[in-house]
C-alpha cells in the first residue's frame, strides 16, 4: 500500500459489546484539553465522529466510510467535501463549506451530521496526525481495527477453518453449515 | 518480553524496582504494570463514576457531553449515579478497616477467656486507658477480666444501640458539633455501612447532597471506629509501638537464609509468626538445613504492622510485592488479607516459594490455604514456620538473584505515645516550634501505590518538598515505606529538612518523616491531629495540617481520605477519584464543603504543585491563627 494513503476504519460487528468507549475516545480526541476529565469540562462540548447504535439485538458503531465515490462528495456544491486522492479519504474544508447540509442528507449511513457553532458539519476526519484513530486505540474487543488488520485476520480465520475442516474430515456443506467464517 | 531501560525507569524510581523489573521480565512473569499496560485504554464513563449496575434495569451509563442518555433506567442522573458509586466505594473501605478490628476484638476477647494460646496483654497500660474510655472501671479486675469486657463493649460499637461510637470522646468538642449540625456523626460501625449499602440500593437516597453526607458518615465510622478499635486493640495485644530502627528494600531478603515474607494488614496471624520464628527447635532445624538463621520480612501493612512493633525488616510496599516474589529467594509468603494481588498465587509456581493463605474470608488462586484460629495460632505458625524451613533447601539456584543493593536503614515505631514521649511527655513542644515557625504544620502523606503514577515517584517528590519547607511529614501504609527506600526515615535525613525543621529534629534525634504505622493506622495521625486542637482548645480544622494520597488506588484510601476531610482536614489527591462525571459533586467537595467542615479535597496529580498547595494552605492556617 502507498505509504501516503491512510488506512480505513473497519468493524468486526461480532466484536461490539457496546461500550462506547470509542465514542469517548472520540470527543476527547477531538477535544481542547486533549483529556477526559478537561474534556467533559468543556464548552462548546466536543463532538463524537463515531455512533454506537443498537441494530436488531447487536450493538453496531457506525463512523464515516470515507467513500470513494461518495455521494456526499457528489451532492457537495461548493467542493467543501471532496475524496482525497493522497490520504484517501473524503476531506473537509470548512472555509469552503456554505452548510446547506446536502451531504448530511446524502450520506447513507447517517454520519455526516450538521454541526453547531463553529462547524457546519462534523465528521470523522480519520485522527489526523494520528497512525491509529483514537477509536480504533480505545476499543477494549478490538471491534475497530484497521483495514490490514482487519484482512489478514479475515483470511487467517478462514484458513483457519478450512484446515481444521480437513483435519476432522468434516464436509464442505457442514461447514457452511456451521456458520461463517467471521463468526469470532 | 524484556523491557527497555526507559520503559523500566518510567515504571518506578526504585532502585531494587528497577533490578527486578527486568528479572520478573526475564522469568516471563507478568506483573501488575503489564496488566495495567494491557487494560489501557480502562472505561471512560467509569473512570468519571458514571456507569451504573447497581440492578439490572441497567447497566447504565450517562453520556457526559449530553447527547446521549442523561439519566438510568430507573430516572437517577449523572449526579445521584456518581454520588451512590462514592458511596459505595467508601462502604467497601469502612467495611475492610473494620472488620480487620472486628477480628482484633475477637482475638482480645478469647485472650481474656483463656482460648488464645500465645496471644497475650502486651500493654496492661493502654488496655486500662481504653477500658475507661468505656466506663469500664479496673478495680479490682485481672486483665484478662478487662479484656472480655472491653471486648464486649467494643463489639456493641459495631451495632446499632449507640447515639454515638465512644472514642468521639477524644474529638475537639467544636468537630463534635459540626458533625451533630450536619447530623453526620457516626452511631455504630456496621450500622453506617450497611445503611449505605441500603441508601444506594435502587429508589432509596436520590439526594446526591444527602448521600454524600451519608457518605462521610460512614467514613467517620471508620476513622473514629473501626480503624481506631484496630489499632487500639492491637497495641493492647501487641504493645504500643516505640522508636525502633530497621531496614528497607528487596535486600533484606537473606541468601543465606530461611525467608518468610509476611504479606497483608492484620497482626494477628504475623505476631504468631513472629514468635515461631523465634523457637530454638525450629532456628535449630533451620542451622540443620544449611540455613543461617529464620529471616521475617514484611510487604504492605502486615509488615508495617511488625515494622513498628518488632523491627522487622520491609521487603517493600504494595507495586514490589510481586518483585518480592522473583527474588527467588522467598520460602515461604503467609499473607492474610487486602491488597493481596490474586496475582501472586500463579507468580510464585515460577520458583520454590510456599503460598499460604491464612484467613478464612480470603483465599487465592495456587496457595495452600492455612486457616488461622485464636485456639489454634500458636500451633498453626510453629507450623508453617517448619514448612518453610524445610523449604529452603528447594531453592532454584537458576532463578535466584539477591538484590544487588544493601537495604536502605530507617527509624519506626512512631505511634502518639512515642512522639509525646521524645517530646517529654505534653504536645506542648510541638506546638511551641509550630508557634515559633521552626516547624511550619505536618502533613499526613499516607496511601498506596498505583501503577499509574510511576512507584513512589508521588510520595517521595511531594515529601521531599515539603520537609525542605520545614513542614513536617507523619506517614503510614505504602506512603511510608515509599520514604524509608528514599531514605527520609533516618535522623541523619534532617540534613535534608529545612533549617528550623532541621534544628528539632536534630535535637529530639528523630527523622523528618515519622513512620506511625500501617494504614489502619492513619488514626493515629487523626488522634494526634485532635490532641493538637484539644491541648489548644481549637478544633482540627485551624490548625496547619494537611492530607495527601499521592498513589492511591484501594477503595479503604476513599474511605480514609473522607474521614480525614469530615474530620477538618484539607486532603490532597494523586489520582482522580470517579467522581468527574458530577461537576456538581466535584465543586461541593473541592470547594463548598470548606464551608461546611473547614475542609476539603483537592485532586492534584503533579506532586510538586501537590507541595505548593499544601504549603500554600498551611500559610493560610498560619496566619488565621495569627502566626
Amino acid at each position: 500500500m502507498d505509504e501516503s494513503l491512510r488506512e480505513r476504519v473497519m468493524v468486526r460487528l461480532e466484536r461490539c459489546v457496546g461500550c462506547r468507549s470509542c465514542e469517548l475516545a472520540c470527543r476527547v480526541a477531538h477535544s481542547q484539553s486533549g483529556t477526559l476529565w478537561g474534556a467533559v469540562m468543556e464548552e462548546p462540548k466536543p463532538r463524537r465522529r463515531i455512533f454506537v447504535e443498537q441494530a436488531a439485538e447487536s450493538p453496531a458503531p457506525f463512523l464515516c466510510r470515507h467513500c470513494e465515490d461518495a455521494p456526499c462528495v457528489r451532492c457537495c456544491p461548493t467542493g467543501a467535501l471532496r475524496f482525497d486522492e493522497t490520504s484517501g479519504l473524503v476531506a473537509y474544508a470548512v472555509d469552503r463549506c456554505i452548510g446547506c447540509h446536502a451531504c448530511v442528507m446524502a450520506c447513507p449511513f447517517g454520519v455526516v451530521q450538521p454541526g453547531r457553532g463553529d462547524l457546519f458539519v462534523v465528521k470523522c476526519d480519520r485522527c489526523e496526525g494520528r497512525d491509529r484513530p483514537a477509536c480504533v486505540e480505545a476499543c477494549p474487543t478490538r471491534a475497530l481495527v484497521l483495514e490490514t488488520a482487519f484482512l489478514v485476520d479475515r483470511r487467517r480465520r478462514a484458513v483457519g477453518r478450512f484446515v481444521e475442516a480437513a483435519r476432522l474430515d468434516i464436509s464442505e456443506a457442514d461447514l457452511m453449515a456451521a456458520g461463517s467464517a467471521q463468526s469470532p | 518480553m524484556l523491557l527497555t531501560k526507559a520503559e523500566i525507569e518510567a515504571r518506578t524510581i526504585t532502585e531494587d524496582g528497577q533490578v527486578f523489573l527486568q528479572k520478573a521480565a526475564q522469568d516471563g512473569l507478568e506483573t501488575v504494570w503489564d496488566r495495567y499496560q494491557a487494560q489501557k485504554p480502562q472505561c471512560g464513563f467509569c473512570e468519571l463514576g458514571l456507569s451504573c449496575r447497581n440492578c439490572s434495569m441497567g447497566p447504565c451509563r450517562i453520556d457526559p457531553f449530553g447527547e446521549g442518555p442523561q439519566r438510568g433506567v430507573c430516572g437517577a442522573d449523572a449526579d445521584i449515579i456518581v454520588a451512590r458509586n462514592l458511596g459505595r466505594m467508601i462502604a467497601a473501605g469502612a467495611a475492610s478497616h473494620s472488620d480487620h478490628g472486628r477480628d482484633l476484638v475477637e482475638v482480645l476477647r478469647k485472650v481474656g477467656e483463656g482460648h488464645a494460646p500465645g496471644y497475650t496483654i502486651r500493654s496492661e497500660e493502654k488496655l486500662k486507658k481504653v477500658a475507661a474510655e468505656f466506663g469500664i472501671a479496673a478495680d479490682g479486675k485481672t486483665p484478662a477480666d478487662l479484656a472480655v469486657e472491653l471486648a464486649h463493649a467494643m463489639e456493641e460499637e459495631f451495632g446499632t444501640r449507640k447515639k454515638a461510637l465512644t472514642f468521639l470522646g477524644r474529638v475537639p468538642e467544636k468537630r463534635r458539633a459540626i458533625w451533630d449540625k450536619l447530623g453526620i456523626t457516626p452511631r455504630g460501625i456496621d450500622r453506617e455501612t450497611s445503611e449505605m449499602m441500603h441508601r444506594t440500593h435502587m429508589g432509596v437516597d436520590n439526594d446526591w447532597q444527602s448521600l454524600l453526607l451519608h457518605g462521610l458518615r460512614n467514613a467517620l465510622s471508620d476513622g473514629w471506629g473501626g480503624s481506631f478499635i484496630a489499632t487500639e486493640v492491637s497495641d493492647i495485644l501487641f504493645g504500643i509501638p516505640q522508636p525502633v530502627p530497621s531496614e528497607v528494600n528487596l535486600g533484606v531478603l537473606k541468601e543465606n537464609q530461611v525467608n518468610i515474607v509476611l504479606h497483608g494488614h492484620n497482626p494477628i496471624v504475623s505476631e504468631m509468626i513472629y514468635e515461631a520464628a523465634q523457637d530454638p527447635e525450629l532456628l535449630a532445624l533451620a542451622s540443620e538445613k544449611g540455613a543461617e538463621g529464620i529471616n521475617l520480612a514484611g510487604l504492605c501493612c502486615t509488615g508495617n504492622e511488625l515494622l513498628m512493633r518488632r523491627g522487622i525488616p520491609m521487603a517493600g510496599n504494595h507495586l514490589m510485592t510481586e518483585l518480592a516474589l522473583s527474588t527467588g529467594l522467598v520460602d515461604m509468603m503467609i499473607v492474610d488479607y487486602q491488597c493481596i494481588m490474586p496475582a501472586l498465587g500463579e507468580i510464585a509456581t515460577c520458583y520454590h516459594t510456599l503460598m499460604i493463605s491464612t484467613s478464612d474470608k480470603a483465599k487465592f488462586p495456587h496457595m495452600a490455604h492455612h486457616e488461622f484460629h485464636p485456639e489454634t495460632a500458636q500451633s498453626k505458625a510453629r507450623e508453617l514456620v517448619r514448612m518453610a524451613v524445610e523449604n529452603y533447601e528447594r531453592r532454584l539456584p537458576a532463578k535466584v538473584l539477591p538484590a544487588p543493593n544493601t537495604p536502605t536503614r530507617m527509624m519506626a515505631g512512631f505511634s502518639v505515645e512515642a512522639i509525646l514521649g521524645a517530646l517529654g511527655g505534653s504536645p506542648a513542644p510541638l506546638i511551641e516550634a509550630i508557634k515559633s515557625g521552626a516547624v511550619q504544620g505536618a502533613v499526613g502523606v499516607v496511601g498506596c501505590n498505583n501503577p499509574k503514577i510511576r512507584q513512589d515517584f508521588g510520595h517521595v517528590t511531594l515529601t521531599r518538598h515539603l520537609i525542605e519547607n520545614d513542614i513536617l511529614v507523619v506517614d503510614t501504609g505504602c506512603a511510608a515505606v515509599a520514604h524509608a527506600k528514599a531514605g527520609l526515615k533516618v535522623p541523619e535525613a534532617a540534613a535534608l529538612a529545612g533549617p528550623g525543621l532541621q534544628q528539632v529534629c536534630k535535637s529530639l534525634g528523630i527523622p523528618p518523616v515519622l513512620h506511625m504505622g500501617s494504614c489502619v493506622d492513619n488514626v493515629r495521625i487523626l488522634d494526634l491531629a485532635a490532641a493538637l486542637a484539644n491541648a489548644l482548645g481549637t478544633d482540627i480544622s485551624d490548625l496547619p495540617l494537611a492530607a495527601a494520597a499521592p498513589e492511591w488506588y484501594s477503595e479503604k484510601a476513599v474511605s480514609i481520605a473522607c474521614y480525614a476531610v469530615a474530620s477538618g482536614i484539607f486532603t490532597v489527591l494523586g489520582t482522580p477519584p470517579p467522581i468527574f462525571g458530577s461537576p456538581k459533586i466535584v465543586k461541593l467537595l473541592t470547594e463548598d464543603i470548606e464551608g461546611l467542615l473547614g475542609a476539603s479535597f483537592a485532586v492534584e496529580p503533579d506532586p510538586e504543585k501537590a507541595a505548593a498547595r499544601i504549603e500554600q494552605h498551611i500559610r493560610q492556617k498560619r496566619k488565621a491563627l495569627g502566626l
